[in-house]
């Protein structure tokens, strides 16, 4: 069957793209906010943790809208993915969704009483929720890298409840939540003065530590466990570009932030994201699930497309949608831009 | 219990409890584009009061649906398995576009809408009200399209046999246009705006049974309730019509919602009544022929029953589908009853003076809750067995790799979260609704401004 293309991409792979493009968006804004919210027990002082969730708080919706397009492009593109991926990771799934709604009622409810334990009570279930989230999507990530048991028909043939959380799911959550973490400190400093910005300060040194140490752990057992994640850089050196520029836009990071150069701090930590998730996907593409149990059984862009007019209608709403998205995103930006007054609506 | 009545109840349970918050976001938003509309127009400080009181009860029902409507997403895909596959293409566009119109729509104008009162322009507020308002409505599009669809399948075709069949794309505008969406999501629209319209009337009359923030409680009253007027009328209109679609798209279910069981004969319109499904019979009271006059104007008219169908392609709850939808029909008129009482005696001047109809008025909040709620379990319920109306079966669409006792315990997860989250909703809901439509300058919650000017430019 011939497949139509655009600039040499057939569909799929177009979509493959668009999907791992609102992925990598996703990942760094709600990384931030996962982040954020994962040190929000550091800080000791009301005031302190009142401006660390005030500053996600205006931002956190706006974010999880991407999770929202990305689920459903990943649906409308591949549905076939979509539905053996979430029916296999039952359980992460559903913690996540449960986490979920658990941070977001957590910054809807904490300022609303001025008791006390109230406000205890929302901290640490944001704080909780926001670690487990981060934690969540590396675990599924790990286990996409390494492959389920995916046997005919697409359909998982693997245990019900635990078997997600193998060492390598649980080496890449961990690496997930020290990068989000980093990330998170990041936009906390941006946003703030004083002593808690000294402290921030130190938070940003433990979370890059924190980072290379489970990142070298993590990609030293790929190396030795998982040789097929490298294969593709082995045949194609050129691909090595990759890791090292993850690496350079990480270790850029301190220096930038002793510079008090936070805006770019924040760029290159972003950065370093977005190219760890292209060495994903280039460890992938074309396939989107490996089966463990026979590699005839992998989910590839192609086995789980839609058909190419389903992809063409899609490819045609984004093209209409996105113009526009971008449009009223720089007009609220606009808007917001300047001096703020605080008021009785504030949060 | 088996795998598939569980992740029916999940599914269910986890889709009513999100349907009760967008349409209030819907309905408020509506009366919010009103409110503000007016306060611009008339320069009145009332109108721009009410604009603010009624957004931050919005806020709050805003942040539940938001919540709760990701697990909804997600769930076609951890519960669903095979009905994803076979519906992925067709359906992906719709919840793609979804995102993008509706959502992105909808939370990019929210910051302005709540944060932007005293910052930004009257008029550029009010842009961001109505476009807070339209993402909402336009979510409901393409969710209700995308549901329509597999109530009435239109612009596609099957590939592949077996495990392996899917429906592929072929007309896009054939399929948002399927025979039945215009009219549902007309239904939906205005059971959304009833919905929010009596939940600013419920608070208004309240207060001013209490005798607190009269003025401006009349003003909202008034204009709401003409409002709600319009929309219970309409409603029935929406209503008829679809009950016009089903008779001709979904028989069966048709047949179920009225419990008519002869294969060919005139139906009778109950006016209430019990459908003995083994039996397969119902008794009750009855207008004669009242359903064959409604469809085609004429008492004699055959309708296709129950009996014409093979047991196995029945709704398999003829009973609660009867009751579901009589309940929805029986609230619709009683709310069209209420609103023109409530119109008469304003145009008699008592409006204010009847304590008692104020009174059902402040209860009556929970009726367009109620019918929404049976509106949906009747649609869906009299669509059983099909998941997708004559093609797929529910009981073939679940997913294959799901444990029982894996959706049994996210059932209990959710049940318990949503019990709480319940709680909490309401009581804060109180609570705002206790304080009433004034700013309370006391609220020591207030953050530092540098945070805020840093923050929103993000
Ligand atoms: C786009 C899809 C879609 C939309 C917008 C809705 N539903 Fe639905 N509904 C389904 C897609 C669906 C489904 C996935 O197709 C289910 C699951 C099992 C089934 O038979 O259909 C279903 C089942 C289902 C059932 C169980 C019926 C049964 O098992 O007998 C109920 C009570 C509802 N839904 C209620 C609702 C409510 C209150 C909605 C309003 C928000 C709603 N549905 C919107
Ligand atoms: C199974 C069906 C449904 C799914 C999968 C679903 C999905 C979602 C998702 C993912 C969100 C969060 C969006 C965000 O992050 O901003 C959401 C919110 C929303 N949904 Fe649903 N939804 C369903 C049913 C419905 C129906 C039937 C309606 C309308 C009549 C509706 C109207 C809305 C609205 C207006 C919002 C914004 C939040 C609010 O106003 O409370 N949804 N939904
Ligand atoms: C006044 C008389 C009414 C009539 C004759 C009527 C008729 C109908 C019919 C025939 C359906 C099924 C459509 C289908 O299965 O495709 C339906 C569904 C529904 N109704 Fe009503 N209805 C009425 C009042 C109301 C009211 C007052 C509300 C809410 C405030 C409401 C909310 C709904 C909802 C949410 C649905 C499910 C969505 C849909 O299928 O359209 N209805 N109604």
């Amino acid at each position: 069957m011939d497949m139509q293309t655009v600039l040499g991409l057939d569909y799929p792979t177009l979509w493959f793209l668009v999907v791992g493009g609102l992925f990598s968006g996703y990942a760094i804004l709600d990384g931030f906010d996962f982040g954020a919210g994962a040190w929000h027990l550091f800080f000791k002082k009301e005031e302190n943790r009142r401006i660390a969730m005030n500053a996600v708080g205006p931002v956190w919706d706006g974010n999880e809208v991407w999770l929202v397009i990305g689920g459903g492009a990943l649906f409308a593109g591949f549905p076939i993915l979509y539905a053996s991926l979430f029916s296999a990771m039952y359980l992460p799934f559903i913690l996540f969704l449960m986490f979920i709604i658990f941070r977001a009622i957590s910054i809807e409810f904490r300022g609303k009483e001025p008791m006390k334990w109230w406000r205890r009570m929302w901290d640490i279930l944001y704080s909780i929720s926001s670690i487990m989230l981060a934690f969540l999507l590396g675990v599924v990530l790990g286990n996409v890298l390494q492959g389920i048991d995916i046997g005919n028909n697409f359909e998982y043939e693997g245990g019900p409840f635990f078997s997600f959380l193998g060492p390598y799911p649980l080496l890449t959550g961990i690496t997930t939540l020290s990068l989000f973490m980093t990330h998170g400190a990041i936009y906390l400093l941006m946003k703030t003065e004083g002593r808690m910005y000294e402290k921030l300060k130190d938070l940003v040194r433990r979370g890059i530590i924190f980072f290379i140490i489970s990142f070298v752990i993590t990609s030293i057992y790929t190396l030795i466990y998982l040789p097929h994640l490298s294969d593709r850089f082995k045949e194609n050196p050129v691909l090595f570009i990759l890791p090292l520029l993850t690496f350079l836009s990480l270790a850029n990071i301190p220096r930038l932030v002793s510079k008090k150069k936070y805006q770019y701090a924040f760029l290159f930590s972003s950065l370093t994201m977005s190219f760890a998730l292209m060495m994903v996907a280039v460890e992938l593409y074309p396939t989107l699930l490996i089966s463990t149990i026979s590699p005839e059984f992998n989910i590839t862009i192609y086995n789980a497309a839609s058909s190419e007019k389903s992809l063409g209608i899609m490819l045609t709403i984004a093209a209409i949608g996105a113009p526009l998205v971008l449009a009223y995103t720089a007009f609220v930006y606009y808007t917001f831009k300047g001096k703020v007054q605080i008021d009785e609506t504030s949060y | 219990m088996d795998v598939e009545i569980l992740a029916r109840i999940q599914f269910a349970f986890t889709v009513a409890f999100h349907y009760i918050y967008p349409p209030l976001s819907i309905g408020l938003g509506l009366l919010m584009v009103i409110f503000e509309g007016l306060y611009l127009r008339t320069g009145d400080k009332d109108f721009e009061t009410l604009a603010r009181f009624w957004t931050r009860i919005f806020a709050l029902t805003f942040g539940i649906g938001v919540a709760t409507g990701i697990v909804m997403e997600f769930e076609f895909g951890t519960n669903w398995a095979t009905y994803s596959r076979y519906v992925g293409d067709v359906f992906g566009s719709a919840l793609a576009a979804e995102g993008i119109f509706a959502f992105a729509l909808e939370s990019g104008f929210l910051g302005i809408l709540l944060f932007g009162w005293n910052r930004v322009k009257p008029w550029v507020h009010f842009v961001a009200t109505v476009g807070v308002f339209l993402g909402s409505m336009f979510s409901a599009v393409w969710i209700v399209v995308a549901n329509s669809w597999q109530q009435t399948p239109a612009g596609f075709h099957i590939m592949g046999e077996g495990v392996n069949a899917r429906a592929e794309i072929t007309d896009f505008w054939a399929m948002v246009f399927n025979p039945s969406s215009v009219e549902r999501l007309s239904h939906v629209w205005l059971g959304a705006f009833l919905a929010g319209a009596f939940l600013v009337l419920s608070v208004h009359a309240y207060y001013l049974l209490k005798g607190r923030f009269i003025e401006i409680s009349k003003k909202a009253f008034q204009i709401t309730l003409v409002v709600a007027t319009v929309f219970s009328v309409g409603q029935l209109l929406t209503g008829h019509a679809s009950a016009d679609g089903v008779a001709i798209n979904q028989p069966a279910k048709l047949a179920a919602m009225e419990g008519h069981f002869d294969a060919n004969a005139p139906a009778d319109l109950y006016i209430f009544g019990w459908v003995d499904q083994e039996k397969e019979e119902t008794q009750g009271i009855a207008i004669p022929g009242g359903l064959s006059f409604l469809l085609e104007y004429d008492t004699e008219h055959s309708v296709t029953g129950l009996k014409a169908f093979p047991r196995d392609e029945r709704p398999t709850q003829v009973n609660a589908v009867f009751q579901f939808y009589h309940l929805m029909v029986a609230i619709g008129v009683f709310l069209i009853g209420l609103t023109l009482v409530g119109c008469f005696m304003w145009i008699r001047g008592k409006l204010f003076n009847s304590k008692w109809l104020l009174t059902i008025f402040a209860f009556s909040v929970i009726l367009p809750q109620i019918a929404n709620q049976v509106g949906w379990f009747s649609a869906e319920m009299g669509r059983q067995p099909w998941v997708v109306y004559g093609l797929l079966r529910t009981s073939d669409a679940l997913s294959k790799a799901v444990t029982a006792n894996q959706v049994l315990f996210s059932l209990i997860l959710f049940f318990i979260i949503y019990a709480v989250l319940l709680a909490l909703f309401l009581y804060l809901l109180n609570k705002k609704i206790k304080h009433g439509p004034y700013d309370e300058k006391s609220i020591e919650d207030r953050p530092l401004q540098k945070e805020i000017a840093g923050l929103i430019s993000n």
